[in-house]
């Protein structure tokens, strides 16, 4: 069997799971937060872009550069009015508010939706390849997330590391009340992360309704991968993620490659391969949960 | 009445510290009271209200474990389903399968989830907080997806559970329902005696402050292992007790992740880290369900919109709200401290 195909396929496909992670760990490593509704938060995007693609005609990616602040929005109010105030301590709170959020937004869907698969398309570049030597076909959608995931990436380890916001967002995360004693307030500084991340899962939910389907629960599955990759990858590493990402997207393609309906249990047993024998991840490094 | 007598030699003085107070005393005999009204009720009720109380005792059983692990240990599990769904399985398998007593294959069921719980603890137990939540789910999914391959158990389509089969309907209800009071009895037991245990002790100070517990000389990992294994079990029993009132398992009935929101409800709603808390919260469960169910989407809506308006506003919970200086207990579990003798002694 050429498993070279799927190696490929599965690489690309990480970019997606990795623009998903990157969300999820920015607001994990800034709050402390899980945000268990992450997933339904990509999906209701997806839905969004469909709203708008359907009633103005445009295609997904014009729809986004109004859904990608809207969702940013939502996620500064969010953090604002709900978030905030379940921060502590104790994970306990902001894990029961995001479970429950993921609860309303899956079932709004479910109201105003139906629970058929929806997809987006881009027309003729949905099912546009490059074939290469070796009968290698690469999806041009699929390379272009990938690239995409490179440069959100790049342009966020950027801004973290050489911004004073970025700066800002590290010390907030280290140490709030000193930060607070500088005369800057955290708040401001978490739900402007939070919306980052919103935005962030805004862009990933369209690039997935793109590339695969979606339905109203579809949002858990994407959660579990995003966590997936965070956790191979190893807490706290941006450029982690991207490998945790990428490894869980070749265990997918060539665990479908052997038996094509066991993609996701293939996922799920690599990454508790990981986390039996790997806990730290790829990038090794320890960070207090 | 438990009584311990504790000599200090610093002061020279004895204590004695009390298990039981006033509030426990009416509290648990009124729940003798309540008990005794419930094992009556198929003779005085219809068979519909007693069929749908099944549910309600299958909720509080999952409700009362998952209160242990996340209220008390500090564990949020969303992945409970995986126990819920092998123990559904099980009950199919050993009671129907390999034709043994319904009573001991509901017993067996329950050790079975919680040996499994113990090689996934040491998975889990990896992540913490909110990581720890995730990973549950991922295991949950992990064993569904392994159990929907096994052709014997009906594989996709699920499998029928027929050891009753030769009951009359309304007979076969009542004992249903028997058996899950009589399951909810015996969990509630557990939890009371496990408070109550020494272990008990070191959980309640896990869950008030996880470090100066662990500075104490808590074995934190340990407790924790043992509340989630318990907790495993009593998933299980819940998943055979849906297998005796459904008669059928369709796995993606019983591994839904909908079974950790609503279980997560009842303990936010009556009170976490309480043991009384997910017995007020199943019956706000119970009467929301009766006015909205038939809504669909829009119920679990506000299901949702409820347990987020008692976190962040009621964090107690109803029982919160009764016991608002956390002197009121309906179970033996608290300290009562009094002095035996004068202080100049």
């Amino acid at each position: 069997m050429n498993l070279l195909d799927p190696i490929i396929q599965g690489i690309l496909l990480g970019g997606l799971y990795a623009l998903f992670a990157a969300g999820l760990s920015l607001m994990f490593g800034v709050m402390r937060i899980v945000n268990l509704a992450y997933g339904d938060f990509a999906v209701l995007a997806s839905y969004a872009s469909l709203v708008v693609v359907n009633a103005a005609l445009v295609n997904p990616l014009v729809a986004l550069v109004f859904i990608a602040p809207a969702m940013a929005l939502i996620g500064y109010v969010l953090q604002r009015t709900i978030l905030q105030r379940t921060l502590g301590l104790s994970p306990l709170p902001s894990l029961l508010v995001t479970f429950g959020l993921s609860i309303i937004v899956q079932n709004l869907l479910l109201m105003f939706g139906s629970a058929d698969q929806q997809r987006l398309t881009l027309g003729d570049i949905d099912t546009a390849s490059i074939i290469l030597p070796l009968d290698i076909h690469i999806g041009v959608f699929p390379l272009a997330v990938f690239v995409l995931a490179i440069v959100i990436l790049s342009a966020l380890s950027w801004f973290m590391a050489s911004t004073q916001y970025g700066r800002l967002v590290r010390a907030v995360s280290d140490d709030p009340a000193t930060v607070e004693l500088q005369g800057v307030n955290p708040k401001q500084i978490f739900a402007l992360a939070t919306a980052i991340a919103f935005g962030l899962v805004a862009v990933a939910g369209v690039a997935a309704g793109i590339q695969t389907s979606f339905n109203p629960s579809s949002g858990s599955m994407l959660l579990i991968f995003a966590f997936e990759a965070v956790i191979i990858g190893g807490l706290g590493s941006l450029w982690g993620t991207l490998g945790g990402a990428m490894i869980l997207g070749v265990a997918q393609t060539v665990g479908a490659a052997f038996a094509p309906a066991q993609q996701i249990l293939a996922g799920h047993l690599v990454f508790l391969i990981f986390l039996a024998f790997l806990p730290n991840g790829i990038s090794r490094r320890k960070v207090r949960a | 009445m438990n009584q311990i007598q504790t000599q200090t030699p610093l002061a020279g003085q004895s204590f004695t510290i009390r298990r039981w107070a006033p509030t426990s005393i009416i509290g648990t005999s009124s729940f003798l009271a309540v008990f005794v009204v419930l094992a009556a009720l198929p003779y005085m009720v219809n068979l519909s209200l007693v069929y749908s109380m099944i549910d309600l005792f299958i909720l509080l059983i999952l409700a009362m474990t998952w209160n242990m692990l996340a209220g008390y240990g500090g564990m949020v599990s969303v992945g409970q389903q995986a126990f819920i769904g092998v123990g559904a399985y099980s009950m199919v398998v050993i009671a129907d399968h390999l034709g043994m007593n319904i009573f001991f294959a509901i017993a067996l069921s329950a050790v079975f989830c919680g040996l499994l719980a113990i090689p996934i603890s040491f998975l889990v137990f990896r992540l913490a907080g909110g990581y720890f939540a995730v990973g549950t789910w991922v295991i949950s999914e992990v064993v569904r997806l392994t159990v929907v391959q096994v052709p014997e158990i009906g594989g996709g389509a699920g499998a029928s559970f027929g050891a009753m089969s030769d009951m009359s309907k309304e007979l076969r209800i009542a004992t249903s329902y028997w058996i899950a009071l009589g399951a909810v009895v015996l969990v509630l037991l557990a939890c009371v005696l496990l408070i109550r245990s020494k272990g008990g002790l070191a959980l309640t100070a896990v869950r008030d402050d996880i470090t100066a517990a662990s500075t104490s000389g808590v074995m934190v990992t340990a407790i924790k292992r043992l509340v989630f294994v318990f907790a495993g079990a009593g998933a299980g029993i819940a998943g055979a007790l849906i297998a005796i009132s459904s008669l059928r398992v369709q796995p993606d009935s019983v591994f839904s992740v909908q079974w950790s929101a609503f279980m997560i409800f009842i303990v936010v709603v009556g009170g976490v880290g309480t043991l009384e808390g997910p017995i007020f919260g199943v019956l706000v469960f119970w009467i929301l369900k009766q006015l909205l169910a038939d809504y669909g989407p829009l119920y679990l809506i506000c299901l949702g919109a409820i347990g987020i308006a008692f976190v962040l506003f009621v964090r107690g919970g109803i029982w919160g709200l009764v016991s608002r200086k956390g002197r009121v207990e309906l179970f033996p579990v608290g300290y009562k401290y009094s002095s035996n003798s004068s202080i100049d002694n």
